[in-house]
């Protein structure tokens, strides 16, 4: 019943390559993604790079251990006692309301800025758009990487539901600021939409006026002069955005998918794998993250006839106990390979590395080590 | 070991609207489905209802997407029907913009514009409003004869992070217009969300990270005066180690000749190699129970009541659902 086996994904060759400089880890939520992120900077500052990783929305007691007590949003070496790379290990935690405002105060005349950071449409946008999180994700790798300092970048993306998000966030947020809506909404008077005004006819006078019955005249209004003040930057915003993708395809940038060994997990790694390949950038491979191998060979069957047999008899409830968790352990480490084995029968050419799971949650550097460890096949 | 109250509550036999939440990755989705389907056990008809877009449900009942419409998707035992909607944020607005303004034509139009993202952008509680709006309209409707169309509601709501942001709706609301016709329908939501007839119940997993996330939002859901209801402890495996041995086991303290004498006893002659790998395991496994133990009494903090859903190795199909909302029904959920 074996299948096409995939080819490993050889970690530790990668983080060694000084043509690799920036790591993505995309997955859906809960996969480990942060963890996995952290666990592949501190494994290539071991190794002698002088590495960075920006997590987005690390656990509390993780970013503790990367010595992150608050969004500060600039690199920090880890220092800690015992933790001695060859390289340096610098980490992150990213701040996107930072990130905006710093963004509009780069973009912006420092009038016009202010003007901007006081709106309250620009508030909402900059802390509850849902996109915004995945577009200063990318403005700052964007950042890190123009500061040329760093031998590798990992980043960690935005915990969603679906890791297409990171792709389509940005754009989203870019088709709202600016589109043509905006300002018929705004300014209908004086908007240049008259071709779309003709299609959409007298409905879309009744349009506005219900949106602005929802969503109240006030708010409009400032959604209008939040737009005129954006306008002039607004070429800048988009051409950045647009950098900071193309980066993600150039030489020297790759895409690591962490999932889980679940079927949702591992679906939604499936149409991100098509997607980066429909887009034509660098997937690494997949990451099969927190597996259970067996580690006794026995078979289920086996162990479950001489556990009855114990129990019967009354005896050794200890060994009784083991050959059970063994079956246990037996049947989901199947599951597992075969749910990852669906995943290569589609997606043959794609590297892939198991992770065993540590059987307690990684909160420290050695427990980052340790999933270095298991991530490399060591 | 202090186990907290289990089993379904009067208090919660009298929810029309159970509202299901939990972290990413507990298998809410999954939960929602075996909820409503015990739910309508006996003869009752539920709606099974999800927002976020993402169609979940049908890919647990392995259905082709579900339109903005209300399906039959399964029956329960009884003579009980689970019906499902998948509430899409743009039909919702679109629908309810008709009820005040005859759009007709240009609402299409405008939808292929992005005309109502756009809106939702420009308010994101409109949103939340728009599908708690529709729910509420769900759990309200009466047939001709005037008793309710469905018994129960049951929504598979967003994950633990952002549901009390998402019931707020008072809330939501503070940003929008002050008057209107939203105004009004919102009203009505706010009155059924805080009321006795809505539960919030919290899926989670026997793990550090779903357990905090849990408590979490306990709090927060009382602190925006919502009602939590039932935690379900999702994916729960036996523990297999007799208690006594478990602490010991757990700091790596296995007697590896006993295990080899009892295995021995059972007619298993293995080699070094494969105890060893036994020991591990059991170590691993251990560690594990013992972890357990210590989120299964955090959990207990919240005063809630708790009921367990087993671990299924084979994976989450239609026949598990089945399975999984008959101990739902055992343990008291009607």
């Amino acid at each position: 019943m074996t299948g096409t086996r995939p080819p490993l994904l050889d970690v530790d060759a990668l983080i060694d390559d000084p043509e690799t400089r920036v790591l993505v880890c995309c997955g859906s939520g809960g996969v480990g993604k942060t963890t996995t992120a952290a666990a592949i900077a501190v494994r290539a500052a071991e190794r002698g790079r002088r590495t960075v990783v920006l997590t987005i929305d690390p656990a509390r007691r993780l970013a503790q251990s990367l010595g992150l007590r608050e969004l500060d949003n600039s690199p920090r070496e880890v220092k800690t006692e015992g933790f001695e790379p060859k390289g340096e290990l610098h980490a992150m935690m990213l701040d996107m309301r930072r990130t905006f405002d710093d963004m509009v105060l780069a973009h912006a005349g420092r009038d016009r800025a202010e003007q901007i950071l006081a709106n309250p449409f620009y508030q909402t946008i900059s802390t509850s758009f849902s996109g915004t999180q995945e577009y200063m994700a990318m403005e700052k790798l964007g950042q890190l990487v123009a500061d040329g300092g760093w031998d590798l970048i990992v980043v960690d993306t935005p915990p969603s539901r679906s890791a297409l998000d990171f792709l389509d966030a940005p754009q989203r947020l870019s088709t709202v600021l600016d589109g043509r809506l905006i300002r018929m909404l705004s300014a209908p008077a004086r908007a240049g939409g008259r071709g779309i005004r003709k299609i959409v006819g007298a409905g879309f006078g009744l349009f506005t006026k219900a949106v602005s019955t929802i969503v109240g005249g006030q708010l409009l209004q400032d959604a209008s002069t939040f737009v005129q003040a954006f306008d002039s930057m607004f070429g800048g915003f988009r051409q950045r955005a647009q950098k900071t993708y193309e980066l993600l395809r150039s030489p020297g940038t790759g895409f690591l998918v962490i999932a889980a060994a679940e079927p949702d997990a591992l679906r939604e790694a499936s149409y991100f794998v098509e997607r980066l390949s429909a887009e034509n950038m660098p997937l690494i491979g997949l990451v099969a993250n927190r597996t259970h191998p067996v580690l006794a060979s026995l078979s289920a069957t086996k162990a479950h006839a001489a556990a009855d047999g114990l129990e019967r008899a009354g005896d050794a409830p200890l060994a009784a106990a083991v050959l059970r968790l063994h079956a246990d352990r037996v049947a989901v480490a199947d599951r597992e390979k075969r749910l990852i084995a669906r995943f290569t029968r589609a997606h043959p050419g794609v590297a892939l590395v198991g992770v065993p799971a540590l059987p307690t949650d990684v909160h420290d550097l050695d427990g980052l080590h340790e999933i270095g460890r298991r991530l490399a096949g060591e | 070991m202090a186990s907290p109250a289990t089993g379904w509550t009067q208090e919660l036999t009298r929810a029309r609207l159970h509202v299901v939440t939990g972290k990413g990755g507990t298998g809410k989705t999954t939960a929602a489905a075996a909820l409503a389907l015990a739910l309508a056990t006996g003869g009752r008809r539920v709606l099974l209802v999800e927002v976020e877009g993402r169609q979940g449900i049908a890919q647990l009942f392995d259905r082709a997407p579900l339109p903005y419409s209300e399906e039959r998707i399964a029956s329960a035992p009884g003579g009980g029907e689970v019906r499902a909607l998948a509430v899409d944020p743009e039909a919702a607005l679109l629908e309810y913009l008709d009820m005040f303004y005859n759009l007709g034509f240009a609402g299409r139009t405008l939808r292929k514009m992005g005309a109502i993202e756009f809106a939702t952008t420009l308010a994101p509680g409109l949103r939340d409003v728009l599908l708690t709006g529709k729910v509420k309209e769900c759990v309200r409707r009466t047939g001709p004869s005037g008793r309710h169309e469905y018994d129960a509601v049951v929504l598979d709501a967003p994950p633990t992070g952002r549901v009390v942001q998402f019931l707020d709706v008072t809330k939501a609301m503070a940003d929008l217009a002050k008057v209107g016709p939203i105004k009004g329908q919102s009203d009505g939501v706010v009155k059924l969300l805080h009321s006795g007839d809505t539960a919030v119940h919290l899926v989670t997993l026997l793990e550090e990270m779903p357990v905090r996330e849990t408590l979490d939002a306990v709090a927060e859901l009382d602190g925006a005066d919502l009602r939590p209801g039932a935690v379900l402890v999702n994916r729960v495996r036996p523990p297999r180690l007799p208690a006594r041995s478990v602490v010991a086991a757990a700091g790596g303290r296995v007697d590896a000749s006993r295990v080899r004498s009892g295995l021995e006893s059972a007619g298993l002659d293995l080699d070094v190699e494969t105890i060893d790998g036994l020991v591990e395991e059991t170590v691993e496994h251990a560690i594990r129970v013992r972890m357990e133990q210590g989120a299964k009494e955090k959990l207990a903090e919240s005063d809630l009541p708790t009921v367990e859903l087993p671990e299924l190795t084979d994976g989450v199909d239609v026949a598990a659902l089945y399975e999984l909302a008959e101990l739902l029904v055992e343990r008291g959920v009607r």
